[in-house]
């Protein structure tokens, strides 16, 4: 089963959203389990549509990134797939905001946004 | 919103000092002195965490209990606001720590003793055993005038109030009078403290929302191992101490990792919490001194 969430972080701009549907996004596979993410460091370009693709090797996680507006599930068994156009370059952090138990504050990991 | 430190707060309510007295009810008429009680809130004391982030771990907790009890003005209740336990897979050993925590926690004078989880306790069973152990995991109870409201945002791991217990907070809320003073009590921060670091309530907007027709209210919280101040419009939310180890300030650091043990000042950052109850709301922190 895919699951499929498409968050366009270029909302409200017709260009951005054209241009998510123009192109064709990089795809980035992280997968989840407790309590890491793999990778936990992904580098991306500005302007450059991306596709993360997020699966769990064990139970639910979740996957949260605030600065971004982003937050999904991640479900054992299915692909999630999120949708990314970042625009502005810097380092945003991303982390798993269903409890999952002792080593569960440490789940978190870095998407680096290169200009 | 208005985001404010523990020096902010004090310019914002005018007042400075050890104690931190406020005019946390604001349209709150003068109460009788007959009335006038106070509480101590626990906060995070982790029972079975090991580490060295607190090499006195095993002893902290005991200590806080004799402190409290050797308060010369023994409170009318005591409260812990969540994360009683450290977190465990194993559901047997969950159950054991509670049982420790409570054998540990029940040489308080005070008997009058009210529980809530956090996600610690609750986060991996839905509260299952924590209700073996301390019961109902969202509850009120008044207390010579004041209405008291304890809130669950853990036993969802996904750190969620539900629509049930909305509900249920709306109900109870509708039997109150706008000018009622009432304390609401939560493990997590119910508004977004911190988002990075997960310092949030998923749905906290909407208790809070709920919460402001009502001109006397405050809120007391864990979760984030300090003391910490913060006006979401009228209402006050204040963060308590844990006993286990302190976090760094918000977003201090790109990491929320616990603060280094200091050998020197073993306590430091630890304590409870004494909250005194008249027309104002007056908070004094109690670091660990019993031994």
């Amino acid at each position: 089963m895919h699951r499929r969430t498409m968050i366009a972080l270029l909302a409200g701009s017709a260009l951005g959203a054209a241009r998510l549907a123009a192109e064709t996004p990089a795809e980035i596979r992280i997968s989840a389990k407790k309590f890491e993410f793999h990778p936990n460091q992904v580098t991306v370009k500005a302007g450059q549509p991306v596709m993360l693709v997020l699966t769990s090797e064990d139970r639910i996680h979740g996957f949260k990134m605030p600065d971004l507006g982003v937050r999904t599930d991640i479900v054992p068994g299915q692909e999630t797939r999120v949708a990314l156009l970042p625009t502005k370059p810097g380092s945003f952090t991303f982390f798993c905001d269903v409890f999952c138990g002792g080593g569960h504050e440490d789940m978190d990991g870095t998407l680096i946004v290169e200009a | 919103m208005l985001q404010s430190d523990r020096r902010d707060f004090l310019k914002l309510t005018g007042l400075a000092g050890v104690a931190f007295t406020a005019g946390l009810f604001p349209n709150q008429r003068a109460r009788a002195q007959a009335n006038d009680f106070h509480f101590v809130q626990f906060s995070d004391t982790h029972w079975g965490y090991s580490g060295p982030a607190n090499p006195d771990a095993e002893h902290t907790l005991e200590k806080a209990v004799a402190t409290v009890n050797g308060l010369a003005r023994q409170p009318d209740f005591i409260v812990f606001t969540g994360d009683l336990t450290h977190t465990t897979d194993d559901a047997k050993q969950r159950r054991e720590r509670m049982k420790r925590f409570r054998e540990i926690v029940s040489a308080l004078t005070v008997k009058d003793v009210r529980f809530m989880p956090g996600e610690h306790d609750a986060s991996l069973d839905k509260g299952e055993a924590y209700k073996e152990f301390f019961g109902a995991t969202h509850y009120t109870f008044d207390h010579k005038g004041v209405h008291f409201i304890a809130l669950d945002n853990v036993s969802d791991p996904a750190a969620k109030l539900g629509d049930e217990q909305l509900a249920w907070l709306a109900a109870d809320l509708k039997q109150r009078k706008t000018d009622d003073r009432i304390i609401v009590m939560t493990h997590r921060p119910l508004f977004d403290l911190q988002p990075s670091w997960d310092w949030t309530t998923a749905d906290g907007a909407k208790a809070i929302e709920l919460l402001m027709p009502y001109s006397n209210v405050v809120v007391f919280y864990g979760h984030i191992h300090q003391e910490h101040h913060h006006m979401t419009g009228h209402i006050a939310h204040h963060a308590a101490n844990s006993l286990i180890f302190a976090l760094p300030a918000p977003g201090s650091q790109s990491k929320r990792a616990p603060l280094a043990y200091d050998a020197a000042m073993p306590g430091k950052g630890l304590g409870t919490r004494d909250v005194t109850m008249t027309d104002k709301v007056t908070l004094v922190e109690l670091p660990v001194t019993r031994s």
